[in-house]
């Protein structure tokens, strides 16, 4: 898979990430890009929601990010995510989609 | 050479295949061929189903998460509508870009004139409807909208219809005379998510993510008004939530019924066609995508969101059982059967393949390699009103 050499990276070069198992990290950035990307496009830049570019949260804090993750948003097609991910790929994914273009 | 070792050099040959024209060693017919679109890679993988093989892949076309095409009435051409506003017309015989452009930011579908003379998009960025010349991408027409425009179809005598996600409005665009005519025909409700022409064109059903229901329109009345239904499904019990939306374009009308995708429960709702009353309600595997009418047969074959985008359902709409659950692969995004119903394709998103499966048997009888296939589209869509 051509992006498992960049999360590596990733990975080594951040500390913080390091909670999650590289082949969970795998997984996780492919379900960021593939499954949140169905409806805020596979580049981040926005579809049926808004874009998820880090300018695009740029002022949003992570503590936010997690919980609209987490929670989702009510009464709008933001789903809650906590049936499927942990706290900590939720913040694994809000760190991912703040720092990475 | 052995048959499984051919077969894993067009494997190998595949994956690093370089674009070769179709109509280099032979005339190639297009009535058996399809597009497949290729979402991570930008690429469209075109295929024939009487050999059951890819012929080439083409390249270049740009975000195609969510990207759907639509065809020309010759079948030569395939329109691609991709993510990022990007509008290419695909030549099939000559296995190449014959034009494209960027025309929007961010768009999510389009479809083309019963004429086969215009090309309309529906974009969600900045909203609203464009249209182009079929034979030059050329602009003709551009009608903007207070939000996104989803669920656009085309109608009999060069119309077109589309919804807006954010407002709920319905509007018929008539291009047949010099000018457009743009005409609102109503409010269907909030947040409309998909829209779908039923195959006679008399009816626009629009699904509704915002409340309860779906709201029709008659398209053969000179005075079209929404009709409500299905407003109460599912009053009992706590909805779940939607990691996808569900699409209507496969919405299956068998049995004089509709059968619809319940939004937030694991259903299927199957409604008599004209008195719009809900008769059944089937309990599946998951939140239904894609209900698709296995043709000229009593069955629809169902799909699902994360988590259970593994499964694929068959059902019967006469006795609304489910009869068979299959597992054809990780991430089946689509479902395509051959016009006459003898197979079906699914697109395995997350196994890099796309699988053909026999329906009588239900059983797989070949798979060929796609990088993160999702549409598929077989050309006999050139000839269907709503498609
Ligand atoms: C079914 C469609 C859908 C899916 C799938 C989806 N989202 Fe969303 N998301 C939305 C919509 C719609 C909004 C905007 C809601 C609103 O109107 O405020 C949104 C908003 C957000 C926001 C807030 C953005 C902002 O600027 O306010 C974040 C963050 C977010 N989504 C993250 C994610 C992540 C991460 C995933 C994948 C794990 C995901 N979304 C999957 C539909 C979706």
């Amino acid at each position: 898979m051509r992006s498992a050499p960049t999360l590596l990276a990733l990975l080594a070069a951040w500390p913080a990430l390091a909670g999650i198992p590289t082949d969970r990290a795998v997984e996780l950035e492919h379900m960021l890009l593939q499954d949140c990307g169905s409806c805020h496009g596979l580049t981040r830049k926005g579809g049926l929601g808004r874009p998820l570019t880090r300018s695009a949260l740029e002022t949003m804090p992570s503590e936010v990010v997690v919980a609209i993750i987490l929670d989702g948003i009510p009464d709008t097609a933001m789903p809650p995510w906590r049936p499927l991910l942990t706290e900590e790929e939720a913040a694994w994914i809000a760190d991912y989609l703040k720092t990475k273009e | 050479m052995r048959p499984a070792e051919f077969a894993a050099l067009v494997f190998l040959g595949l994956a690093a295949m370089p674009v070769v024209s179709v109509a280099e060693d032979r005339i190639q017919a297009t009535g058996s061929l399809g597009v497949v679109i290729e979402r991570a890679t930008g690429s469209v993988l075109v295929v024939d189903r009487a050999n059951r093989a890819a012929l080439n892949r083409i390249e270049g076309l740009g975000d195609l998460s969510h990207a759907s095409l639509t065809y020309s009435p010759d079948e030569r051409f395939a329109y691609v509508f991709a993510r990022d506003g990007g509008l290419t017309k695909v030549d099939l015989v000559e296995g190449k870009i014959a034009a494209r452009i960027v025309q929007a930011g961010n768009s999510i579908g389009g479809a083309i004139s019963d004429d086969g003379k215009l090309v309309a998009v529906s974009n969600y960025e900045p909203g609203g409807v464009k249209v182009f010349d079929a034979g030059t991408l050329a602009p003709v027409a551009d009608i903007p909208a207070s939000g996104k425009t989803i669920g656009l179809v085309d109608v009999p005598g060069r119309r077109f219809a589309w919804a807006v996600w954010d407002s709920g409005e319905v509007f018929l665009g008539d291009f047949s005379g010099a000018e457009p005519r743009i005409e609102m025909i109503g409010n269907a409700g909030q947040m409309p998510f998909d829209a779908v022409l039923t195959d006679d064109a008399h009816t626009y059903l629009v699904g509704l993510f915002g409340e309860k229901g779906v709201t029709a329109f008659d398209l053969w009345s000179d005075r079209p008004e929404p009709r409500r239904f299905l407003t109460d499904y599912g009053k009992e019990g706590q909805d779940m939530p939607v990691y996808k939306m569900p699409h209507l374009q496969g919405w299956a009308f068998a049995e004089g019924q509709f059968a619809l995708p319940a939004v937030g429960r694991h259903e299927i709702l199957w409604v008599n066609r004209d008195s719009l009353e809900q008769v059944a309600a089937t309990p599946v595997a998951g939140q239904p995508v894609f209900i698709i009418e296995q043709p000229a047969s009593p069955y629809v074959w169902v799909n699902f969101a994360l988590p259970d985008n593994d499964t694929v359902q068959v059902v019967d709409s006469r006795t609304h059982q489910v009869v068979d659950t299959l597992k054809p692969g990780k991430s089946i995004l689509h479902m395509e059967f051959a016009p006459r119903g003898a197979e079906v394709w699914l697109s395995s998103r997350d196994d890099n393949k796309l699988v053909i499966i026999d329906t009588a048997t239900r059983k797989q009888v070949a798979e060929i390699p796609a990088q993160s296939p999702s549409g598929i589209f077989f050309t006999n869509r050139a000839h269907q009103p709503g498609l």
